[in-house]
C-alpha cells in the first residue's frame, strides 16, 4: 500500500517536469523578442540588446528553462507586460470566480446525473431511461457556448429573471453571488453531467447483475437496501476516477463560459492574455492549470484503493 | 430495378424474390441499428449540404444588405440575415464546409500519429515506449481548450492552430487503445507464425497487427469527430480559430450574441447546427461501438 501511494506520487514528478518544459517552450517559440517588446518599437539595438542580457534573454536555452523552473517553483510566474501584477496576484482573485464556478457546475452535475443514472439503471428500458438517455445523449453533443447563450436569451432577455452576466462577489451576499452563477454553472455542468450519468448508469447495471445482488435480494433484503447498500457503494467508486478526469474539462470548460458570461475568471484571464500577446500571464496560468490538473488526477488515484481495497496495488500501467 | 424478370429465366419463381432480399436485409439491418443509421444520414446530408452550399445557398455568404439588417427567419432569407445583412443561411451552409475540412483534418491527424505511436510504442516496449508514455502523459495533463489557447500563441489565430491543438488532444486515445490492443496481440500465434516465416517488422505491424484494431480505431474517428466539431466551434468562437469576416458557426455565434435582444434567431441557428451534426456523429460513434466492439455493454438498450 506505501509502496503504491509513494510510486504514484512520485510519478507526477516526470510529468510535470514535461509540462513546465512545454509550457516552457510554447513561451521560448512565441513569436517576437520580449526585450524589443519591454524596450517599445522605437527603442536603439544598444538598449535593446542591455535588456536582452538584464533578464538574461541571451543566454541558452537549457539555462533559461532552469532559471525559470527554479523561479515557478518558489511560487515566482513573472509579471504582466501590461497591468505588472504578478501573474499570482492575478490568479489569486480570478481564481475565486473559477473556483466557484467549476464546483457549482460540478454540483450541479452530481445532482443531476446520480439520482437520474441510478434510476435508469433500476428500470433498464423503462420510459425514464429512455428519457434519461436521450436527454443525455443531447447533453453531450450540445456545445456548452450556446447553451451558454440560449440560457441567457431565455431567463435574461425573455423572462428578465436573472442577470446576463457580470459577476456578483460573495461580500454582495448569497443571493446576487447566486444569481450571477447560476446560469454559467448549468452551461458548464451540462456536459459533465451527462457524462456522469451515462457512466453512473453502465457500472449500477453492470453491479446490479451481479451475484452479490442475487443474494442480496434472494435472503429477502427490502429493494432500498440492497440499493444503497449493496449495489450503489460499489458503483459509485469508478465514478471518483469519472470526478477527477471531468475536473479537467471543467476547467478548461470555464475558458469559454467565462468568455460568454463575462465573468471575471481564470478562463478569461488566461484568454484575453493570449488575444493582448501578454504571454508570462498566459505561460504561468497555463503552467499553474495543468499542474492542477495533474495533482487532481493524482489525489483520485491515491483515494481509489482507499474506497476500494480490491484493486490490484503494483505498478499502475499506461493503459489506465 | 422494377424491370419484370425475363420470361425465359431458368427459376421464374425465384429470381424476383432473390432480387429483393438484399433490399430487404439491408432495410432489416439498418432498422435494428437505427441510431447508426439515422446519424449516417444526417452527417451524409450535412456533407451534401456543404458540398452543394453554392448551389443551396442561393445568394453569396458575403454580400451586404444594409438596407435589410437582423431580418427575421422565413422572409426572404429563409433563415434571416446578419447585422450586416447577409443571408445567415448561406453563411451556415459555407460555414459547414469549414468546419467539416477542419475536424476532418483533425481527426485524421489524430488517428494516424496517435496510432502509429501506439502501434509501434506496443510492438517495440523498453525505453522508447516509456519516454512515449511520459509524452502523451504530458499531453494529457492540459485541457483541450488550454492546449489550444497554447497552440494559438505559438502559431497565432487561425484554423491551422486549431486543427493542430484538437488533434494534440486526441492523441493520446488513439494511442493509448492502439499500444494496450497490440501488447495484448503482439504474443498471439498468427505473429509469431509472421515472425517465423521471416516478415519484416513493418510489415507485421501494418499488415498482420494493425487489421485487428480497425474496428477500435473506427470507433474512436467517429467519436472523436463528434468532439472536433465541438472544439473546433469553441475555437472560433472564443476568437482564436477562424477570423471573421469568415462564415463559420462559432464566429456567427460569436457576433450573434451582441443582438441577442434585436434577433435571438441568429444565435439560434448556427449552435443548432453545430448540435445536430454533433449529435448525429455520436450517434454513428455509438452505433459503431455496438457493431463493432461487442463486448462492451451497448450503451441505449439493457443488456
Amino acid at each position: 500500500m506505501a509502496k503504491y501511494l509513494l510510486w504514484r506520487s512520485l510519478s507526477v514528478v516526470p510529468t510535470l517536469v514535461g509540462v513546465s518544459v512545454l509550457v516552457f517552450l510554447i513561451t521560448y517559440f512565441i513569436p517576437g523578442d520580449p526585450a524589443q517588446i519591454m524596450a517599445g518599437s522605437d527603442a536603439t539595438p544598444d538598449v535593446v540588446a542591455g535588456l536582452r542580457h538584464q533578464w538574461g534573454l541571451d543566454r541558452p536555452i537549457y539555462v533559461r528553462y532552469a532559471v525559470w523552473a527554479a523561479s515557478a517553483l518558489r511560487g515566482n510566474l513573472g509579471e504582466s507586460y501590461f497591468s505588472h501584477m504578478t501573474v499570482l496576484q492575478l490568479v489569486g482573485t480570478a481564481s475565486r470566480v473559477t473556483v466557484e464556478l467549476a464546483l457549482l457546475a460540478l454540483l450541479i452535475a452530481v445532482v443531476i446525473a446520480v439520482p437520474a443514472g441510478i434510476a435508469s439503471a433500476v428500470r433498464p428500458g423503462s420510459w425514464f431511461d429512455l428519457a434519461a438517455t436521450a436527454v443525455g445523449f443531447g447533453g453531450l453533443s450540445i456545445p456548452g457556448f450556446w447553451l451558454g447563450i440560449m440560457l441567457i436569451y431565455v431567463f435574461s432577455v425573455y423572462l428578465r429573471w436573472l442577470p446576463a452576466g457580470g459577476f456578483a462577489p460573495l461580500s454582495d451576499g448569497l443571493v446576487p453571488n447566486l444569481r450571477s452563477m447560476i446560469l454559467p454553472a448549468i452551461a458548464l455542468g451540462t456536459f459533465a453531467s451527462t457524462q456522469f450519468m451515462r457512466y453512473l448508469r453502465a457500472s449500477m447495471l453492470e453491479v446490479l447483475g451481479a451475484d452479490y445482488t442475487r443474494t442480496a435480494r434472494a435472503k429477502g433484503l427490502p429493494e432500498l437496501l440492497v440499493l444503497v447498500r449493496h449495489a450503489m457503494r460499489n458503483a459509485l467508486i469508478p465514478f471518483v476516477t469519472v470526478l477527477g478526469v471531468q475536473m479537467g474539462y471543467l476547467l478548461g470548460g470555464t475558458v469559454i463560459t467565462e468568455s460568454v458570461f463575462a465573468l471575471p475568471g481564470i478562463g478569461r484571464l488566461v484568454l484575453n492574455a493570449i488575444l493582448n500577446r501578454d504571454y508570462q500571464v498566459a505561460a504561468g496560468i497555463i503552467l499553474l492549470i495543468a499542474t492542477a490538473f495533474v495533482l487532481v488526477n493524482l489525489a483520485v488515484d491515491l483515494v481509489y484503493p482507499v474506497l476500494d481495497p480490491r484493486v490490484r496495488l503494483g505498478r499502475p500501467t499506461l493503459s489506465q | 430495378m422494377s424491370a419484370a424478370p425475363p420470361a425465359s429465366a431458368a427459376a421464374p419463381v425465384n429470381a424476383p424474390a432473390r432480387r429483393r432480399r438484399p433490399v430487404q436485409r439491408a432495410v432489416r439491418w439498418a432498422g435494428r441499428r437505427w441510431s447508426l443509421t439515422i446519424g449516417l444520414a444526417a452527417v451524409a446530408a450535412l456533407c451534401c449540404a456543404a458540398l452543394g452550399a453554392g448551389w443551396l445557398a442561393g445568394q453569396p455568404p458575403d454580400v451586404q444588405h444594409m438596407d435589410a439588417t437582423l431580418q427575421p427567419p422565413f422572409g426572404r432569407h429563409l433563415l434571416g440575415t446578419d447585422e450586416y445583412g447577409r443571408d445567415v443561411l448561406s453563411r451556415m451552409l459555407f460555414g459547414a464546409r469549414l468546419t467539416l475540412l477542419a475536424s476532418t483534418a483533425a481527426v485524421l491527424l489524430a488517428a494516424v500519429t496517435g496510432s502509429a505511436l501506439g502501434l509501434t510504442t506496443g510492438y517495440f516496449g523498453g525505453a522508447y515506449d516509456s519516454l512515449a508514455g511520459r509524452m502523451i502523459d504530458v499531453l494529457f495533463a492540459f485541457p483541450v481548450v488550454l492546449l489550444g489557447i497554447a497552440i494559438v500563441a505559438v502559431l497565432g489565430p487561425g484554423e491551422p492552430s486549431v486543427v493542430l491543438a484538437i488533434a494534440a488532444a486526441s492523441l493520446p486515445n488513439f494511442a493509448r487503445v492502439s499500444r494496450s490492443a497490440i501488447i495484448a496481440e503482439r504474443e498471439r500465434e498468427y505473429v509469431m507464425a509472421a515472425h517465423a516465416i521471416g516478415a519484416p517488422v513493418p510489415y507485421i505491424i501494418v499488415r498482420t497487427l494493425l487489421p485487428n484494431l480497425i474496428g477500435p480505431l473506427i470507433v474512436l474517428v467517429s467519436l472523436g469527430f463528434a468532439y472536433a466539431v465541438l472544439y473546433e466551434a469553441s475555437f472560433s468562437f472564443l476568437g482564436l480559430g477562424a477570423q471573421p469576416p469568415t462564415p463559420e458557426w462559432g464566429v456567427m455565434l460569436s457576433s450573434a450574441r451582441s443582438y441577442l435582444f434585436q434577433a435571438p434567431w441568429y444565435a439560434f441557428f448556427p449552435g443548432a447546427a453545430i448540435f445536430v451534426l454533433v449529435f448525429s456523429l455520436n450517434l454513428v460513434g455509438d452505433g459503431l461501438r455496438d457493431l463493432l466492439d461487442p463486448r462492451r455493454p451497448t450503451s441505449g438498450r439493457p443488456p
